[in-house]
């Protein structure tokens, strides 16, 4: 189901992408321009139900007369600008962060990134064997999900949506700074003794597999793991009356993880503890 | 002392503190002692902040004039020098004329980005979301730089005054001293003429009995280069994490707790109290540290050239180098010291005046090892917040330390890299800390031939 929001119309913004003359509602980003048009850009910490936090860099484009590059997914099509998206030095950018990031990160899981990686020729091994990296080992603490922080590329995204955006609950924050920063609970406490209420819409947003579901990261340690075999069947939670709506993933006759559609008017993704976890009954047999 | 800022300073002369690593940046004025730091009161014997003024007594000096000649613990002592004159004048010429006056003067920036204060100022003061805000920053970091300090430790009240005539160009009735952690006795002085100052209504509800409310805060610093950063200040003053945030929307519109604000370093505002009195010609503070005869804080009026500025200082018998702006400004040859120091002047030489640093090397400097500090300070002192920088600074570090003992060809490979990484810094990077992070070491490179 896809819901119509209904809204006062926009003004138009008028400018320049790639040389076309474009069109887009006052208040769209480069991004949305972009998209808009067709054209592909990388985009890593961006999400659709969170305020950009333009952090990762990967989404980068020319404006004109600008001294350095702009975040497309966070600037704002402004009247009259003229926007390069694939020039050389935008494009420079995007490999070198992407470099960076596979050469520190363990980018395995995240989708698209090989793909991109080919595309912008990243070469992440010329940084050398000893080149400095998260090192980091899952961290496995409960029996809900797992944090695998050697996938982490500090979107920032898990913290937004655990913190004021979404869930309120500020359980996790960035704690350290420069290439020590980690997503940290306070006091690096182990999940069941920090502030978290496992609503897991910190995984629901996860970019990179760092965050995962104990389900399917134990399946995934056993091999078991096969999205080939996977139905997705979205439902409504029978919980209480809010009718959330939940995405259950499902692999031969059970339940592997549950998400939710974001575009959903009542849940936006976000869960609570039951409708994300509390699926267990439905396989009492 | 830890003039030049934390992480970049090591002592005049001195080997380092760890691994045989050769002086970079200078203290200049006493070594730090522990009771020094956990205790200013207790302090043996620091010297005033006028020993760090080698012009003292000359009577050219303007911002420098009260530094070493008032008590900086003394508001009559101030006002018997002049002090308070510029804020009578501010009152008579209402905000509009103060910022006409500041713009007209073409007054810019001396925080190390030169923006031209009267511009800001008008920027802030037109918004319609209320209140305005004044944030002074004094998180002074960048190596090399203690300008700062010495004009807060000389003449405390002239900030303040200077802040009070700030907050009323711009509409503001609350102002934030933004201090840098590591300057105890300037807490001390501060927090001594504010309190004078409220006591005797020169801050408070009824400035100077005009109807104008202005009182200032001082926050502290814990130590990050970062929060210097004209929005990571607003961060950390609100009680978050210290990181910047995107611009637009710039700190003129939407700045501290999200209303409007401007932000100005201290020789800033320091400047519009002669604006308002009638000085006649602008000048310019210099840190000269390194391999000079005398080094300290050096007022001189714009134009003058480097080599001026150096011959006053005492240069070295065989000078190697300069560093210009600090960590994030970039190196001139010997060759090249008629460059005039104006922000023209260094911009039109492919360099910076930045926050006013000259740092001289003589010819017994390891450059590649200098270059190698520079960079460990980046890669301490980035937020972590963007991708270029958390990992790209590493990146330049490990580079770094692969060719600290190669030249030519040897170096030829992690040089290009070192490039690559540079230029996707510069572009890439949110702040000004990951942008210029690579600045000083192509211009050793490039232009001092570093690895050659
Ligand atoms: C990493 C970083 C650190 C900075 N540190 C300082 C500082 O310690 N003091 C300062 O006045 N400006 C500092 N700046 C510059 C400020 O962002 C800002 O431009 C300045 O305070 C504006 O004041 P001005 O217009 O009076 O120069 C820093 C900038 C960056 C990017
Ligand atoms: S754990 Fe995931 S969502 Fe959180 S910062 Fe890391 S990559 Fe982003
Ligand atoms: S450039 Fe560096 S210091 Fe600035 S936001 Fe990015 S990581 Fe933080
Ligand atoms: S997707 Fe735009 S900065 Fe990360």
């Amino acid at each position: 189901m896809t819901a119509i929001p209904l809204h006062m119309p926009r003004r138009l913004v008028e400018f320049t992408l790639d040389g076309q003359e474009v069109r887009v509602p006052e208040g769209d980003t480069i991004l949305d321009a972009c998209r808009a048009a067709g054209k592909d850009i990388p985009t890593l910490c961006q999400g659709d139900t969170l305020t950009p936090k333009n952090a990762c860099r990967v989404c980068v484009v020319e404006v004109e007369g600008a001294r350095t590059l702009a975040p497309a997914c966070s600037r704002r099509a402004e009247p009259g600008m003229t926007v390069l998206t694939d020039t050389e030095r935008a494009r420079h950018s995007r490999k070198v962060v992407l470099e960076l990031l596979a050469s520190s990160t363990d980018l395995s899981m995240t989708p698209r990134a090989a793909e991109w990686m080919k595309e912008y020729e990243a070469e992440p091994d010329r940084f050398g064997p000893a080149a400095a990296r998260m090192n980091e080992e899952p961290k496995i603490d409960n029996d809900l999900y797992v944090r695998d922080y050697d996938k982490c590329i500090l979107c920032y995204k898990c913290v937004d949506a655990c913190g004021e955006q979404w869930q309120n609950t500020f359980a996790i924050a960035v704690a350290g700074r420069g290439f020590d920063a980690r997503i940290s609970t306070e006091h690096d406490a182990p999940l069941t003794d920090s502030a978290c209420v496992y609503c897991g819409n910190c995984i629901e947003v996860c970019p990179t597999g760092a965050l995962s579901f104990k389900s399917e990261f134990d399946m995934r340690t056993a091999g078991t793991w096969d999205e080939s075999a996977q139905t997705e069947t979205t439902t409504v939670c029978a919980y209480c009356g809010v009718g959330c709506n939940l995405t259950l993933h499902v692999q031969e006759n059970e339940i592997i993880k549950v998400t939710s559609p974001h575009d959903n008017p009542v849940t936006h993704g976000n869960l609570c503890i039951k409708g994300r976890f509390g699926y267990q009954h439905v396989q009492q047999r | 002392m830890r003039a030049g800022a934390g992480a970049g300073a090591e002592p005049r002369g001195g080997e380092g503190r760890g691994g045989g690593e050769p002086a970079y940046a200078t203290a200049v004025i006493a070594p730090a002692t522990p009771t020094a730091l956990a205790a200013p009161d207790l302090a043996p014997a620091e010297p005033s902040a006028g020993a760090a003024v080698p012009q003292a007594g000359d009577p050219a000096l303007t911002l420098l004039a009260r530094v070493g000649v008032v008590d900086p613990a003394s508001l009559d002592d101030y006002r018997a020098h002049g002090g308070y004159t510029a804020l009578r004048r501010a009152f008579a010429l209402g905000p509009a004329g103060v910022i006409r006056e500041v713009t007209d003067a073409g007054l810019l920036g001396r925080g190390g980005a030169a923006f031209p204060t009267g511009r800001k100022w008008q920027a802030t003061a037109s918004q319609a979301d209320h209140p305005h805000y004044l944030v002074c920053n004094v998180d002074e970091s960048e190596p090399g730089t203690f300008k700062d300090r010495v004009l807060m430790e000389g003449d405390p009240y002239a900030l303040i005054e200077a802040m009070t005539i700030a907050g009323y160009a711009i509409g503001a009735h609350k102002g934030f001293l933004y201090l840098r952690g590591e300057y105890p006795r300037a807490l001390g002085l501060l927090e001594n003429a504010i309190a004078s100052a409220r006591a005797r209504g020169l801050l408070g509800q009824d400035v100077l009995g005009q109807g104008y409310g202005f009182d200032i805060e001082i926050r502290r610093g814990a130590g990050a280069y970062i929060c210097g950063e004209e929005t990571a200040i607003f961060n950390s003053v609100e009680g978050y994490r210290g990181e910047p945030r995107t611009k637009p929307p710039f700190p003129v519109e939407k700045g501290l707790f999200g209303k409007p604000t401007a932000v100005n370093n201290v020789e800033t505002l320091v400047n519009v109290l002669p604006i308002l009195t009638g000085r006649t010609e602008e000048t310019k503070l210099f840190c000269l540290s390194g391999n000079v005869d005398r080094p300290g804080i050096y007022e001189l009026r714009f134009g003058v050239t480097l080599r001026e500025l150096i011959e006053l200082a005492g240069p070295p018998d065989t000078m190697r180098a300069v560093l210009l702006g600090g960590a994030a400004g970039s190196f001139v040859r010997p060759d090249e010291l008629d460059i005039p120091l104006t922000f023209e002047g260094t911009h039109a030489a492919g360099t910076t005046l930045g926050s006013g640093v000259v740092l001289v090397l003589d010819d017994t400097v390891e450059l590649p090892r200098v270059l190698l500090r520079i960079a460990k300070f980046f890669r301490d002192e980035s937020c972590g917040q963007c991708v270029p920088c958390r990992v790209g600074t590493v990146r330049q570090e490990e580079a770094l330390h692969r060719i600290k003992d190669r030249t030519g060809a040897d170096a030829a490979g992690d040089i290009a890299l070192l490039r690559e990484v540079g230029r996707a810094m510069r572009d890439a990077s949110i702040c000004g800390l990951g942008q210029t992070a690579w600045n000083a070491v192509e211009s050793a490179i490039d232009r001092l031939g570093a690895y050659e």
